[in-house]
């Protein structure tokens, strides 16, 4: 095996490919939640539409797209083999176990909030993704396609307006644990900076999954 | 008896032991009462009146792992009550004391539960794997001839005070043990830290991460995830900056070593 394959199966390898793609996935969160913002618009989804049209088809944004379908597998991928690893690591349950005196739950259930949040982006990726980009979705009068007309429709259904809040509920703890620790993973770790990072994750977590779980809401009560 | 609390009343108290023959035996907990317990003695001479009375009934004692009996050797890890070393902080199992318990309590004790840790006989494990990961790299090359002059190498006091504080590591696996994913992590990175803070480390640096990691991983250890779990109940308090450093010196190694494999 040569020493590149070497370094990432070991296993401070596999924990640095989780960190890397997990800051990624985190900076496309923020464009993601930046674009979807527009929704909040009161213009009948002018704005979004055009947003919409531009992302779905511009050449540099459909390349970038596969770096993104790519970021996702790996951490997805590296995440449940690692979780299937260390448990197979620990081979046996203790009779009597109080772990939950020593460290969080959440940081305990990565493994858990990321299976919800896949299970939920199964879901979404059907919901819009793969309306838009298989099936002939009905154009506005500037001629984009209709995708806010989607998110009404999308959201008129109670269940996916719970799932969809449930999802971002189990994305902020997974975001708790996983911001702070992809940056001790990669070594950055100092008395000066970390306390700012920790406070910068929880931030990032509570903002990022608030304004996202707001959306399904605010179209439930206001838009259908 | 000289030092200890004349209200202190004897305990008696209720033991869920783990009692398992051997490696390839299925183990099981059993259920043991102990009487006229000193609220002075510590947990290890508690299990000592167990085995007493067991040997005086017959009985096989209880194997448990014990050395220096003084915080220091390492060699005491049970799993009392669902935590490394106990409930107590900062402390090893020898060093925690029948008064934190009261009379009438029931206090389960197992082995540590690691792969890499299998277990000897009832709380005895086997934690040779932390002596191969030393083995693979956790020593500096000296020169031969007289012994050098104390101060030859000049460290400022900041930089030996921080590698003597991962230098407190005594090898006693409760990181092991209390990690959900039963990684050694902490242990390596405080071996591996307290060496690459020091210029006397600097010969084998980077081979020694590298070729401790690997044995690390080759006992079949877990990957870290960063609960905290193992820093928070460490006796000697080695902290999670550790990790962060062990993982700064493989990626630099990984990245700037000769070593094509």
């Amino acid at each position: 095996m040569s020493w590149i394959s070497n370094t990432f199966s070991s296993s401070i390898g596999r924990k640095i490919i989780m960190s890397v793609t997990g800051l990624f996935l985190c900076s496309f969160l923020v464009v993601h939640l930046v674009g979807n913002l527009q929704l909040f618009k009161d213009d009948n989804g002018v704005a979004f539409n055009a947003y919409s049209e531009f992302m779905g088809h511009n050449p540099i944004i459909r390349t970038i797209e596969w770096v993104l379908v790519l970021g996702f597998g790996f951490h997805i991928y590296q995440g449940l083999a690692l979780a299937a690893k260390n448990r197979a690591a620990r081979g046996s349950n203790y009779v009597s176990d109080h772990i939950e005196q020593n460290s969080k739950w959440y940081s305990r259930s990565m493994a858990l909030l990321g299976s919800i949040v896949l299970f939920f982006l199964v879901v979404h990726l059907y919901n819009f993704l793969g309306s838009l980009r298989f099936m002939d979705v009905p154009r506005d009068a500037n001629g984009n396609e209709d995708a806010y007309g989607l998110v009404v429709q999308a959201f008129r259904n109670p269940f996916y307006v719970v799932l969809y809040v449930v999802a971002q509920v189990a994305l902020c703890y997974h975001l708790l644990h996983g911001f702070q620790s992809a940056f001790q993973t990669l070594g950055l770790n100092h008395r000066k900076y970390t306390p700012a990072i920790k406070a910068l994750g929880f931030g990032f977590s509570i903002i990022v999954c608030a304004l996202f779980a707001a959306m399904p809401v605010y179209f439930f009560f206001f838009k259908s | 008896m000289a030092g200890s609390n004349p209200n202190a009343k004897p305990m008696n108290l209720t033991l869920k032991v783990w009692r398992q023959k051997n490696r390839a035996a299925k183990g099981g907990i059993v259920e043991y009462k102990v009487k006229d317990i000193s609220p002075d003695m510590s947990f290890l001479e508690m299990l000592d009146v167990l085995n007493e009375d067991l040997l005086r009934k017959g009985d096989e004692p209880v194997a448990f792992d014990h050395d220096c009996r003084e915080g220091i050797c390492g060699s005491c890890n049970l799993f009392i009550n669902g935590r490394a070393h106990g409930p107590e902080k900062g402390t090893t199992t020898c060093q925690l004391h029948m008064r934190k318990f009261s009379d009438g309590d029931t206090i389960t004790i197992e082995p540590w539960r690691a792969n890499a840790f299998p277990v000897n006989k009832d709380l005895s494990v086997d934690r040779s794997a932390f002596d191969r990961i030393i083995q693979a790299g956790g020593y500096v090359s000296v020169n031969t001839g007289g012994a050098p002059d104390g101060n030859e190498i000049p460290i400022p006091k900041e930089i030996a005070d921080r590698a003597f504080e991962a230098a407190t590591c005594i090898g006693c696996g409760a990181c092991v043990a209390s990690c959900k994913n039963a990684s050694a992590m902490l242990f390596v990175s405080a071996k591996v830290s307290q060496l690459a803070l020091l210029p006397q480390g600097n010969v084998e640096r980077k081979a020694r991460v590298e070729n401790m990691v690997a044995q690390m991983d080759k006992e079949g250890f877990g990957a870290c995830t960063n609960i905290g779990s193992c820093a928070a109940e460490c006796p000697v308090g080695i902290s999670l900056e550790n990790i962060a450093i062990l993982n700064r010196e493989f990626l630099a190694a990984k990245a700037t070593s000769n070593n094509l494999v």
